[in-house]
C-alpha cells in the first residue's frame, strides 16, 4: 500500500472500555454502553426475538474425513480397470487417472504402462510444484483451502460453518458441520433442513435479494441455489429444489455474492483465476478472467451495486466496477486481503490485510450511476484503526486483546462496525475477540470506540453478521465456538435520520450529552489523516 | 428516418467484418505454419513456412479469403435474428432446412467452402496442387494422357461438404440467433474471453466434419470422381490408391491436412460470426428526448414503439434497462414534464410500450393455455395445423381411458372418474396432469366421425416415421412461446427500476398515476406464468449446450422471465412497502400483492 501514512501513532483498542467480567455475557447496547449480565432477563422483549440457538459440536457428525481414506474404505476394488479409471477421471481428472493406472497390478496392465504413468505423474507433480511455489495455496487440499480463505475463524472445527440473514424478512439460514443447512423463520415453526448429495464443505451462504426463496450455497465442487418455498410445511425439501451450477476448474467455491438487485450471482474459487458471473435462471456463466493473484478468495458487493471487492490469495486485490466490468488493481505490501466491507452508500471500503493489525479504508468519490467512466478512488489506502495488542486489567487479571482481523461487518445504517480479531490459540489470555466501533459516514468519516462483545465463558467468536433491517438500531449475530448462535442488539437513534424505518422509535431514551463526551475519545476522522 | 437508425446496425456489421478481415492474415499465417508441420525437421519447417508467407500464392489466397469473409459477413447480417424460430415438430425442422432461403444459404456456403479449401490446398501445395496431371509412367507410355489428381478433388469436395454442414448445423442449432449478454463488457474483452472457446469449438467441429466426410466419400466418392473424369476427359490413375478405400483414407497426412483446413475454414467463419454478434449486441445509448423535432424519431420512446427492425427495439429496451439502473440524469429526463404543456410524454410513452409488451405476453400465455386445455375442441381440427400434430402418446392414452370405462358418460361422471383414478393404475401419473384431464372429455363428447378420425390418426401415429415426424418435441412449444422474452425481461426490469427510483426521484409524481395499471399488468402476467409452469414439460430443464457459439439462451428464457417477474414485483413492494395499500386494485390482486409483501411468493 504505497503512500500510507500512519500519523496518529496510537493504539485504537487502548481507548476501549475493558471487556466485562468473566462469566458475564454482553447482552445489548443502550445509552452508548454495552450492558453485560448473566442472563437475558434484564431486558424487556421487543417484538420478534431471533432465537438463540445451540448446536453442540458433539451432536453433529462431520463428514469431513480426508477423501482418500474414505474412498479406499468404500470402493469395491474388484471393479474392472475401465470402471475405476473412468471414476478416477471423473473425480480427480488426469492426475487421478494416472495415479489409478500407476497403482494397478501387473495382471491388469502391462508393466510399461504403469511405469509410464508413474513417470508422467511425477513429471506432472514436479511441474505443478513450480506453479505451487508461485502460488503456495495451490498445494493445499481443497478442504484446507476453504478453511484458509473462509471468513469463519477455524472453519474446519467449527460447528456453524456459515450463516446468512435474509435481506428482507426475519429469516436466516445456518450451515452446520454435518453439511446440512437449516432455515429458521420468524413466521413459521417449521425449520426446514436442506441436504444435497453435492452439498459438502459449505463455505458461504447468501440469500438472493428481492426474492423470498432463493438461497445460494458455495459448496465443495459446485454452487447450489436452493428454492425453498416459504409457504411449504415440508421439513426436508427434496434435492430437486436445488439448482446445481458448476464450471470445470471452478472448485472449491469459497465466496459468493449476489448483486444487490438480485439479477447476478458472483462466485470465486482460489484455484480459478476467473470469477464467474452467473445468470442463475439460465444456468450460464460469464468468466471474468484476470491473470495474476492465482485465484479469487473473497467477494463483497457494495450495497449500491456499483462495485465489487475481489481479493486474491496473493498480496493483491481488485475492485471491479459493475458497469462495464473493468477493475482496479490494488497491490498490498504485506499479505493478501483477508476481508472487507462496504459502507451502505458504497463510497467507502474498509479492508484488512493478513499479517497486519490495522484496518485500511479506501474512498471512492464519484457518484455511482453517472456516465464519464469511473475514476474517483483515492490514490492510497488510509489506516483508520490500529488493532495491535493492548492489555486490560480486569477482576480476573490481565486480558490481552488485539491481533489480525478475521472478518468485519458494517451494519446497514453505517453506524456500527464489528471486527472479529484473531486471538492466539497458544496463549489462553489472548482469546479471539469482537471489537465494536461506532462509525459515522457523513459529513466526514469517523470512528469511535464502542466496546467488546463477550460470550459465554470459554466460548470464542467464530463468525459475525449484522441483521439487514433491525428497526431499533443494529442487531449483531455471532456464532460461537461452542455452537451457540446469539444475537446482540445495539439500540441507538440513527444519526443520519431514520432512513430504514420511518415509524420506528427507539426503545431507550438517548441522552444527547453522551455524544459530546465521546468526542474526546475519537479514534479517527478524515480531517486528521 | 428508419434508414438513419438502421444505419447503426449496418455500420456495426461493417465494423465487425472489417475486424474479421484484419484478423485474417493472422489465422492464415498460423494455418500456413501448421500445415508445414514436421516433427523431425524443425528448421526446415520454420524456414519453409516463412518463405511460403511471402509467396504470391498466399497473397492471392488472402485476397480471395477476404472476399469469402465479406460474403459470410453479408449472410450473417441478412440471416441473423434476435427471436429464434423454434420448430415444435421434426417436420417443422425439416421444413426449415428445406426452405428456399435456407437453400440459398447452404448453396452459397458450399461454394465459399470450396473457395476456402482451394486456397488451403494452394497454400499447402505439393500433391494438392493441381486437378489433372500427366499419368505416371507405366500407364502413360502411349502418349499425353492426363490423369485425375484425386487428392485435389477430395479436398475441394471436403470444402463443399464442410460449408454445407456449417449451414445445416447453423439451422439445427439456431446459430443465427443473437442473444444479449447479461453483463456489459467491452468488446475487446468479450472477444478475448470467447476466442479460446471458439478455437476449441472449431477444431472439434472440424474433427466431426472430417469423420462424416470420410464416411460420405467412402460410400459415394466414386460418383463425383466418375463425373469429373467424364466431363473433363481425364483418366483415373490406377497405379495410385483410390481414396474411397480404407487404405486410401488411412493416410494420416491427408487427414491432418483435411482437419487443419476444416479448422481454418470454420475458425474464420466462426470469428466472423462472433465479432458480428459482439458488435451488433453492444449497448446503444438512445437520447431520451431531443429539443430538435427532426431528431425525435431517434429518441428512446419512439424507437421503443416501433416494430421494425426488431433489433433496434431490443437495443432500445436494453438501453431502457441500463438507464433505469445506472443513470440518474437520464432517469430524470424520463420523469420530466414537457415544455410547454407539462405532460410527462416520455414516461407515458415508455410505460405504455412496456405494459403493452407485458400484456401481450399474458394474452399469448392465456390463449395457449386455453388451446392446451380444450385441445382444439371448439374448432374443427383441420383449421389449425399446429394443434393437429398433438402427441400421439397422450391421444392414445385418452383412447385407452375411453375403452376401459364403458358406462354412459356425462361430463360430471367423467370428472369424477378422472378425479378418482386408482393410484395403482399405470397411467395414474399422466392423468393427474391437467393436460390430459381436460383432454379426456373431448373424446367422449365428440361425434362418432371425430372418433373415427382419432382412430385413424392413432393408427397412423403408430407408423414409426410419421410418429417421428409429427411428434411434438417436448418443451419446444414452451420455448417457442417465450422465444422473444428477452424483451419482456428488460421491460420488467426497466419498468420496476424506474418505479423504484421514482420513490425518491420523481418530483412531479408522474409514475404514481400509472402504478395501479403497472401492478395489475404484472400480477396478471404472474398468474399466467404460474399457470404455464404447471403444464407438462414447461418446468423441465433443457440440456445445456457445451459451447459458446451454440447459443441456447432462448431455451431458458422462460425461467429467466419468471425470476425477473418476481424480482420486479419485490422491487416495487420493497420500495413502497405499506404505501401500496392505498393503490386502487381488485381484491384478488390485493391478495396476491399481500403475498409479496409478506415474502411468501
Amino acid at each position: 500500500m504505497s503512500g500510507v501514512s500512519w500519523e496518529l501513532g496510537m493504539n485504537s483498542l487502548s481507548l476501549f472500555p475493558p471487556p466485562g467480567p468473566d462469566g458475564n455475557i454482553t447482552l445489548f447496547e443502550s445509552n452508548n454502553e454495552l450492558v453485560c449480565g448473566t442472563s437475558l432477563g434484564s431486558r424487556q422483549k421487543q417484538g420478534w426475538e431471533p432465537p438463540s440457538l445451540l448446536f453442540p459440536r458433539e451432536s453433529l457428525k462431520p463428514h469431513s474425513r480426508p477423501e482418500s481414506s474414505s474412498k479406499a474404505a468404500f470402493l469395491d476394488h474388484r471393479d474392472t480397470l475401465w470402471m475405476r479409471s473412468a471414476r478416477a477421471w471423473r473425480d480427480s481428472g488426469l492426475s487421478g487417472l494416472l495415479d489409478e493406472i500407476a497403482n494397478c497390478t501387473e495382471e491388469e496392465v502391462p508393466r510399461w504402462l504403469t511405469v509410464g504413468c508413474s513417470w508422467t505423474l511425477a513429471l506432472l507433480r514436479w511441474v505443478s510444484s513450480f506453479h505451487g511455489s508461485l502460488f503456495p495455496h495451490l498445494t493445499l487440499s481443497s478442504e484446507d483451502m476453504v478453511a484458509e480463505f473462509s471468513q469463519v475463524l477455524d472453519w474446519s472445527d467449527c460447528a456453524v460453518r456459515a450463516f446468512a440473514w435474509h435481506p428482507h424478512t426475519d429469516k436466516f439460514a445456518v450451515s452446520l458441520l454435518d453439511d446440512s443447512i437449516r432455515i429458521y423463520n420468524s413466521k413459521s415453526a417449521t425449520a426446514p433442513t436442506l441436504k444435497h448429495r453435492l452439498q459438502r464443505n459449505v463455505a458461504a451462504l447468501q440469500w438472493k435479494p428481492l426474492c423470498a426463496s432463493a438461497l445460494a450455497v458455495a459448496c465443495h465442487n459446485c454452487l447450489l441455489v436452493w428454492h425453498v418455498d416459504p409457504t411449504s410445511l415440508s421439513t426436508r425439501p427434496s434435492s430437486g429444489c436445488a439448482q446445481v451450477l458448476s464450471h470445470p476448474g471452478h472448485c472449491p467455491v469459497t465466496s459468493i455474492a449476489w448483486s444487490p438487485n438480485g439479477s447476478l450471482l458472483l462466485s470465486a474459487s482460489p484455484v480459478d483465476t476467473a470469477m464467474m458471473v452467473w445468470d442463475v435462471a439460465g444456468e450460464s456463466c460469464v468468466p471474468l478472467q484476470r491473470v495474476g493473484g492465482g485465484g479469487v478468495t473473497f467477494l463483497s458487493w457494495s450495497p449500491d451495486g456499483s462495485r465489487v471487492l475481489a481479493s486474491t490469495p496473493s498480496a493483491l486485490f481488485r475492485v471491479w466496477e459493475t458497469r462495464t466490468w473493468t477493475c482496479e488493481r490494488w497491490p498490498c505490501l504485506k499479505g493478501r486481503c483477508q476481508t472487507g466491507c462496504w459502507s451502505p452508500d458504497g463510497t467507502r471500503l474498509l479492508f484488512s490485510v493478513q499479517g497486519e493489525m490495522v484496518i485500511y479504508a479506501l474512498t471512492f468519490t464519484d457518484a455511482p450511476g453517472e456516465p464519464h467512466g469511473w475514476s474517483g478512488s483515492s490514490k492510497a489506502a488510509a489506516i483508520v484503526a490500529d488493532l495491535s495488542e493492548t492489555s486490560f486489567s480486569t477482576s480476573q487479571g490481565q486480558v490481552r486483546v488485539g491481533g489480525q482481523v478475521q472478518t468485519m461487518a458494517w451494519d446497514p445504517r453505517g453506524e456500527r462496525l464489528a471486527v472479529l480479531l484473531k486471538g492466539d490459540p497458544e496463549a489462553p489470555d489472548r482469546p479471539a475477540m469482537i471489537a465494536v466501533f461506532k462509525t459515522r459516514i457523513s459529513p466526514i468519516f469517523e470512528l469511535l470506540p464502542c466496546g467488546f462483545v463477550k460470550g459465554e465463558s470459554g466460548a470464542e467468536p467464530r463468525l459475525l453478521q449484522f441483521h439487514p433491517h433491525f428497526p431499533n438500531g443494529a442487531l449483531l449475530t455471532v456464532c460461537w465456538s461452542n455452537g451457540r448462535i446469539s444475537h446482540v442488539p445495539f439500540f441507538f437513534v440513527s444519526a443520519g435520520g431514520s432512513v430504514l424505518n420511518p415509524g420506528g422509535s427507539p426503545p431507550w431514551p438517548l441522552p444527547q450529552s453522551r455524544a459530546v463526551e465521546n468526542g474526546e475519545r475519537l479514534l479517527y476522522t478524515e480531517m486528521s489523516s | 428516418m428508419t434508414s438513419s437508425r438502421s444505419r447503426v446496425i449496418f455500420w456495426r456489421a461493417a465494423a465487425s467484418v472489417a475486424w474479421s478481415v484484419l484478423l485474417l492474415p493472422v489465422t492464415t499465417a498460423l494455418f500456413a505454419f501448421l500445415s508445414r508441420f514436421s516433427l523431425f525437421h524443425p528448421i526446415q519447417w520454420i524456414s519453409e513456412s516463412f518463405s511460403l508467407l511471402y509467396g504470391s500464392y498466399v497473397i492471392f489466397s488472402l485476397v480471395l479469403l477476404c472476399g469469402v469473409v465479406l460474403v459470410v459477413g453479408v449472410f450473417n447480417l441478412e440471416y441473423y435474428t434476435v427471436v429464434p424460430s423454434v420448430p415444435c415438430t421434426k417436420i417443422a425442422l425439416l421444413g426449415k432446412v428445406l426452405h428456399p432461403q435456407q437453400s440459398v444459404h447452404s448453396l452459397v456456403h458450399s461454394m465459399m467452402g470450396i473457395m476456402v479449401t482451394w486456397c488451403a490446398a494452394t497454400m499447402i501445395g505439393g500433391r494438392y496442387w493441381i486437378l489433372a496431371a500427366p499419368c505416371s509412367e507405366e500407364e502413360g507410355v502411349t502418349g499425353q494422357k492426363m490423369c485425375l489428381n484425386e487428392y485435389y478433388l477430395f479436398f475441394l469436395l471436403a470444402g463443399a461438404f464442410m460449408g454445407y454442414s456449417y449451414s445445416l448445423l447453423g439451422v439445427v442449432r439456431n446459430m443465427n440467433y443473437v442473444s444479449f449478454q447479461t453483463i456489459q463488457q467491452c468488446k475487446y474483452l468479450r472477444f478475448k474471453g470467447m476466442l479460446p472457446q471458439v478455437v476449441r469449438y472449431s477444431a472439434v467441429q472440424s474433427l466431426y466434419s472430417v469423420r462424416n466426410y470420410c464416411l460420405f466419400y467412402f460410400f459415394f466418392g466414386y460418383i463425383p470422381r466418375a463425373w469429373i473424369c467424364t466431363t473433363l476427359n481425364v483418366h483415373e490413375d490406377s497405379s495410385l490408391h483410390r481414396l474411397d478405400t480404407v487404405s486410401g483414407l488411412l493416410d494420416f497426412r491427408l487427414l491432418y491436412h483435411l482437419w487443419l483446413s476444416g479448422t481454418f475454414l470454420l475458425l474464420t467463419w466462426h470469428i466472423t460470426l462472433l465479432l458480428f454478434r459482439i458488435f451488433i449486441t453492444e449497448a446503444y445509448s438512445f437520447p431520451v428526448q431531443s429539443s430538435f423535432s427532426e431528431d425525435v424519431s431517434q429518441c428512446l420512446p419512439k424507437v421503443l414503439s416501433e416494430k421494425q427492425p426488431l433489433i433496434l427495439k431490443f437495443l432500445a429496451l436494453q438501453d431502457l434497462f441500463l438507464l433505469s439502473q445506472q443513470s440518474l440524469s437520464r432517469r430524470m429526463e424520463v420523469f420530466s414534464l414537457s415544455q410547454p404543456g407539462g405532460h410527462p410524454h416520455n414516461w407515458n410513452a415508455i410505460c405504455k410500450e412496456c405494459l403493452s409488451l407485458l400484456s401481450d405476453l399474458s394474452q399469448r400465455l392465456v390463449e395457449y393455455q386455453e388451446v392446451v386445455a380444450s385441445n382444439g375442441r371448439a374448432r374443427p381440427l383441420s383449421s389449425h395445423s399446429d394443434q393437429r400434430s398433438t402427441s400421439s402418446e397422450t391421444l392414445g392414452m385418452s383412447l385407452q381411458i375411453l375403452s376401459i370405462e364403458s358406462r354412459p358418460f356425462s361430463s360430471s361422471s367423467v370428472n369424477r372418474f378422472v378425479g378418482n383414478v386408482d393410484p395403482s393404475s399405470p397411467w395414474y401419473g399422466s392423468v393427474q396432469s391437467p393436460h390430459v384431464m381436460r383432454r379426456g372429455p373431448k373424446l367422449w363428447t365428440a361425434s362418432t366421425g371425430r372418433l373415427k378420425f382419432a382412430h385413424v390418426k392413432n393408427f397412423l401415429a403408430r407408423r414409426v416415421l410419421i410418429m417421428y415426424l409429427f411428434n411434438k418435441l417436448p418443451e419446444a412449444s414452451s420455448q417457442a412461446l417465450f422465444a422473444d422474452s428477452q424483451a419482456h425481461i428488460w421491460a420488467l426490469e426497466g419498468l420496476s427500476n424506474l418505479v423504484a427510483a421514482s420513490y425518491k426521484e420523481d418530483r412531479f409524481g408522474v409514475v404514481q398515476t400509472m402504478l395501479p395499471s403497472i401492478l395489475s399488468t404484472m400480477l396478471l402476467l404472474q398468474e399466467a406464468v404460474d399457470k404455464h409452469f404447471k403444464l407438462p414439460h414447461a418446468s423441465s430443464k433443457p440440456v445445456r449446450s457445451t459451447c459458446c457459439l451454440e447459443d441456447s439462451t432462448f431455451k431458458t428464457l422462460r425461467f429467466a422471465l419468471r425470476a425477473a417477474l418476481k424480482t420486479a414485483m419485490y422491487r416495487i413492494t420493497v420500495t413502497f412497502g405499506e404505501h401500496l395499500h392505498s393503490v386502487q386494485m381488485s381484491a384478488e390482486h390485493r391478495k396476491r400483492l399481500q403475498q409479496f409483501m409478506e415474502y411468501k411468493e
